[in-house]
């Protein structure tokens, strides 16, 4: 398991319930190496900022690492960790090797967006 | 208010040094970084020769350092972006992301280095997708296929005897007739059947499409071209000192290292540097946190002139 502090996908089957519970989701499928550390890093800050994306990671040697693997958008990807960003359960953009606070934060606005409040009940 | 006795810029192993030795000292202590804690010493693997530990990966021992700061109370913002600075103010002026303020009455500077690039087209393209320069961490991607590697270094010789394990062949593109690496990496590598060399010459274009196909290099006396058919490339040019925010403000040197005199101080007064990002010549976790150390301890005796005298003295015995 990733000495991380976000949320562990330990199987394929938790990465499916993960992306069914949740509209918005960010996996960062790496090691404990120098250029996926510092992603982890940024994720675990953008939780707060982020309450409506689902921050995770999963452990890129595990077997059920394939979902993240295999995926047609990681075909050409040679570089540690292989970022994927899901919206209703579909890949809406994937990255590779290590990304900035800056590069994440443009991903998420872009297609994630900013949270939406609901209307305070009258 | 946000005014700290000490503002530290960067939590590397110097920041993190003197972080701990001054909040340990019960001296209010602020660490802005803009990149990862631990900075370069993350991107060790394994720190064999930090004295009386055997062992240890450099992501283990900045997480100890920054744990052990944080016990003695310094405060920690990282990933932040510092948007503007004073650091002639009395007290020293700090604005992060725009809009947070943060003064001071001493400020270490421990902002680093980071990894050289190339910086010629198709670099930031084919990153992850055959450009990389961590090879313990993208080797394996490589197994049996042919790939470069660049620099003429410690770390470029040293990568590319290592990246023989998965690679079928490694050319190292140098730009210079001889190498800067200590003689026996430079015979590791040519006694090596799976590396050759291309000298005098440098890439001056990523080419592909999905991913990386090819590289252009080009003889640096001839200006003759090459195209090479290419799976991977890994970059180890050295680094350069994250410097760039204090030109103009601090005295730097030719590299764009700043210049400290054996206090660690810097021109202006109050403002100590520390780490990669000073004029040395030795970069070590080891060097740094000694600088760290000396840089803290000139601080505090710097702040016992703003009267703080009592309680610093009391705690770090200087």
């Amino acid at each position: 398991m990733l000495r991380t502090n976000l949320t562990h996908i330990l199987s394929e089957q938790e990465h499916a319930k993960l992306l069914q519970e949740n509209e918005n989701v960010m996996v960062c499928c790496g090691r404990m190496g120098p250029m996926c550390i510092p992603v982890y890093e940024v994720m675990e800050e953008l939780e707060n900022e982020y309450p409506h994306v689902k921050f995770a990671d999963m452990e890129f040697d595990i077997p059920d690492a394939r979902v993240i693997r295999d995926l047609p958008e990681c075909r050409n990807f040679a570089g540690l960790p292989f970022v994927v960003y899901y919206k209703n359960g579909k890949v809406v953009k994937a990255t590779s090797s290590i990304q900035s606070r800056d590069q994440i934060t443009s991903i998420l606005d872009q297609y994630f967006g900013q949270e939406v409040k609901e209307p305070a009940s009258k | 208010m946000n005014h700290y006795d000490a503002i530290i810029i960067g939590a590397g192993a110097a920041g993190l040094t003197a972080g701990i030795y001054l909040s340990r000292a019960k001296v209010k202590t602020l660490i802005l970084n803009e990149g990862t804690v631990g900075g370069q010493m993350v991107l060790t693997h394994e720190i064999a020769n930090y004295p009386g530990i055997e062992s240890i990966s450099g992501y283990e021992l900045a997480r100890n350092m920054k744990l052990q700061a944080q016990k003695f109370g310094a405060i920690i913002k990282s990933n932040i972006k510092i948007t503007s600075f004073d650091l002639n103010a009395n007290p020293k002026r700090f604005i992060v992301n725009g809009k947070d303020e943060y003064t001071s009455d001493v400020v270490i500077i421990t902002t680093g280095g980071r990894s050289r690039t190339l910086g010629v087209p198709g670099e930031n393209e084919f990153k992850g997708k055959g450009i990389s320069y961590c090879a313990t961490c993208d080797g394996d991607f490589f197994q049996g296929k042919e790939i470069i590697v660049v620099g003429g270094g410690n770390s470029a010789l040293e990568e590319a005897v290592s990246l023989t394990k998965y690679a079928s062949k490694v050319t190292i593109v140098h730009q210079f007739g001889h190498f800067q690496a200590f003689e026996h990496y430079v015979n590791e590598a040519k006694s090596n059947p799976k590396i050759d060399f291309i000298m005098e010459s440098k890439i001056i274009e990523f080419i592909g499409d999905e991913k990386l196909r090819k590289v252009k290099i080009q003889h640096q006396q001839t200006g003759e071209v090459l195209e090479k058919d290419i799976d991977g490339v890994f970059i180890f040019i050295g680094y350069v000192p994250n410097t760039e925010m204090f030109e103009g403000i601090l005295e730097l040197n030719q590299y764009k290292e700043i210049v400290v005199d054996k206090n660690m101080a810097t021109n202006i007064p109050g403002v100590y540097a520390a780490g990669d990002s000073i004029a040395k010549r030795y970069r070590q976790v080891t060097t740094a946190v000694g600088e760290g150390t000396v840089a803290a301890l000139s601080a505090a005796e710097y702040l016992n002139k703003f009267e703080k005298a009592e309680l610093v003295a009391e705690e770090t015995n200087i």
